[in-house]
């Protein structure tokens, strides 16, 4: 069986930051592998351990940068990367539609037998993509999966998926499918050092719009920015000022009057 | 029947309708006032009857019930929002962004032609649809707009007050041919996790923690802190995760929600998630390193500083 492994290089606001226009100032970004798709890529490899999966491929849509973050990927154990990008997608909001046609045609390609996604990129949060893809090339899904059993002669995976307030679902998934992946599915792995060396020889494909079949018309996306700026403050919590001592101290004052009793 | 601007679909579990869906509706006609049009509710599988009873608040037009199957089935719930859609043409589907939500509404927007914005914390309509989010760990709110006159949307729970009163709505059963037995997706049952020796719902005053802890060994630092203080230890989803505290610790959408007289949160950003959890709390302090975190945003009060400072002299102090 073949998996694929979306992921996604995100961006991290640092502790300071600037909103230039419709964007926070590249020099206060840094870059990453997407939480959720650390253990997407844990669960893939798994798979090509327990024998289970023939080949892990990593997806990844993203600018040349991205491909320091895929290579994660690869030094975790994926067999080889594929990454999407193209010039004309570079400025514009990418929406889930548009996500998917560029996903849908590596897909075609590749022909998986499942395909492992995050819950959401911490960047954008859309959470949208995995079961959007689903639907597109006509695979079975499941969201937000922390528990992950794959029969594969039976074809079903076995999942549970985490609802809110402490309760699981427990459901029984046709393969092929997509599966969202939520984190403390697995402990995901750190790269060794031999596994880094070894990705350094690891293929990643590059495609553009074209080699994908695609224009620019098509992933012309029907979301813009239009302003983003920092959220006013629910509350006006009182920062208490001073060293760490005198904070501290504050602090403690504030607790006791709260009831607070060592 | 008149077309409705917006269709809302209701979400339920074992029985019982989520806060969720009152909220839907209170969006929901606030849209459907922005467009011109009518409010719909669609109701799906298990009791809808009485489900559809309790929808029924102000400002509700109509109350479309779908009569299949019992719990949450994604196949059902896509097959019988897109035959709804079909039926009455409504300009906006709108959704919860709840963990089932999400594991339809992307296959609802996909297969109809939709855009889709999911996480929703304000909406507005003016000729077009104006979408505000929040971007970065809630660190950014950024408004999006939206091209086209059809488009679906996730709103997030709490955002919206709950639509209140008794409405006059028409009830009707819609006729949808979905089987939940061709489902490629089978729920089998549900589990509910995370029972154990400490109940974090029942303590008067939470120490929780975060991933600014940064090693497990850190942790005997907040234990520490603790027991100065008689308190109980919670923390973020990452400690669990990383599996340094077992589940009932962890507050939180997926956790417990707590609401304890003081919240102390210890190196934790305050990701919607997080703060879904303990936002009501009768008082939250904060310490972190990052004046930006979003946790401040909900605290009374906040040291900006580093909790391997701070903690231990918060220590002594109760020593
Ligand atoms: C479907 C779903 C369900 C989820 N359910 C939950 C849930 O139930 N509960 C939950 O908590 N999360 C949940 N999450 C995850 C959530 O989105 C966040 O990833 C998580 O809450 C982040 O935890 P954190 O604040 O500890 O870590 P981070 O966001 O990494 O924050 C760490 C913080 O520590 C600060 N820090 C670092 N070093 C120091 C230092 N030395 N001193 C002081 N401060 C420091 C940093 O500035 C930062 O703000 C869920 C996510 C999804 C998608």
């Amino acid at each position: 069986m073949k998996v694929l492994v979306t992921v996604k290089e995100v961006a991290e606001v640092g502790d300071d930051f600037a909103i230039e226009g419709t964007e926070i100032a590249e020099s206060d970004l840094e870059y990453d592998l997407n939480e959720w798709d650390d253990y997407a890529i844990e669960a893939g490899v798994r798979l090509a351990e327990d024998g289970i999966a023939d080949e892990v491929v990593a997806l990844t849509i993203g600018p040349e940068r991205s491909e320091e973050t895929i290579r994660m990927a690869l030094a975790k154990g994926a067999d080889r990367a594929v990454r999407v990008w193209d010039d004309a997608i570079a400025d514009s909001f990418l929406d889930v539609d548009t996500k998917v046609d560029l996903l849908e045609a590596v897909v075609d390609e590749e022909e998986p037998d499942l395909v492992l996604t995050g819950v959401q990129a911490a960047d954008d949060a859309f959470g949208a993509t995995g079961v959007a893809l689903a639907e597109r090339i006509g695979f079975e899904h499941a969201a937000v999966v922390n528990d992950l059993e794959l029969d594969a002669d039976a074809g079903v995976a076995n999942v549970r998926r985490e609802l809110e307030g402490g309760v699981e679902e427990l459901t029984e998934v046709d393969v092929p499918a997509v599966l969202t992946v939520q984190t403390g599915l697995n402990e995901p792995r750190y790269a060794s050092l031999r596994g880094i060396r070894q990705a350094q020889r690891k293929e990643i494909a590059t495609k553009d719009l074209a080699d994908v079949g695609l224009s620019p018309d098509d992933v012309e996306g029907a979301l813009t920015v239009t302003s983003m700026y920092e959220p006013e403050s629910e509350s006006d919590a009182e920062i208490i000022e001073g060293d760490a001592d005198e904070a501290a101290g504050r602090l403690a004052e504030v607790l006791r009057e709260k009831g607070v009793e060592a | 029947m008149a077309d409705p601007a917006v269709l809302a679909v209701a979400e339920h579990r074992r029985g019982e309708l989520r806060e969720v869906s009152f909220e839907l509706l209170t969006a929901g006609r606030e849209l459907a006032d922005a467009i011109g049009g009518e409010l719909h509710v669609a109701v799906v599988s298990g009791d809808v009857e009485s489900h559809a009873d309790s929808l029924n608040r102000e400002g509700v037009d109509a109350i479309h019930t779908v009569p299949v199957g019992e719990e949450f089935d994604h196949s059902v719930y896509q097959g019988s929002v897109e035959a709804l859609v079909d039926a009455h043409d409504p300009t906006t589907v709108l959704l919860p962004n709840s963990v089932n939500g999400l594991d339809y509404a992307p296959a609802v927007a996909e297969s109809l032609g939709i855009p889709l914005v999911t996480d929703a914390i304000d909406v507005a309509y003016d000729d077009a649809l104006t979408v505000t989010r929040e971007q970065y760990g809630s660190k950014v709110e950024t408004t999006l707009a939206v091209e086209g006159d059809r488009f679906a949307l996730t709103i997030r729970g709490g955002e919206w007050p709950a639509a209140t009163g008794t409405g006059e709505a028409t009830v009707e059963s819609f006729d949808v041919d979905v089987d939940p037995s061709d489902s490629g997706a089978r729920v089998q049952g549900y589990e509910e996790v995370g029972g154990g020796d400490v109940d974090i719902a029942d303590a008067d005053v939470l120490v929780s923690v975060g991933r600014g802890i940064e090693e497990e060994e850190n942790l005997e630092l907040i234990f520490d802190l603790a027991e100065a203080m008689d308190a109980t230890v919670s923390s973020s989803r990452p400690i669990v995760d990383n599996g340094w505290l077992p589940k009932n610790r962890q507050v939180g959408q997926s956790g417990k929600v707590v609401t304890p007289d003081v919240y102390l949160a210890i190196g934790i950003s305050g990701a919607v998630q997080h703060v879904a959890g303990m936002k009501g709390s009768e008082t939250i302090i904060a310490i972190n390193t990052d004046p930006n975190a979003p946790i401040f945003d909900i605290a009374d009060y906040g040291i900006v500083g580093d909790l391997f400072d701070v903690v231990p002299e918060l220590i002594d102090d109760f020593e």
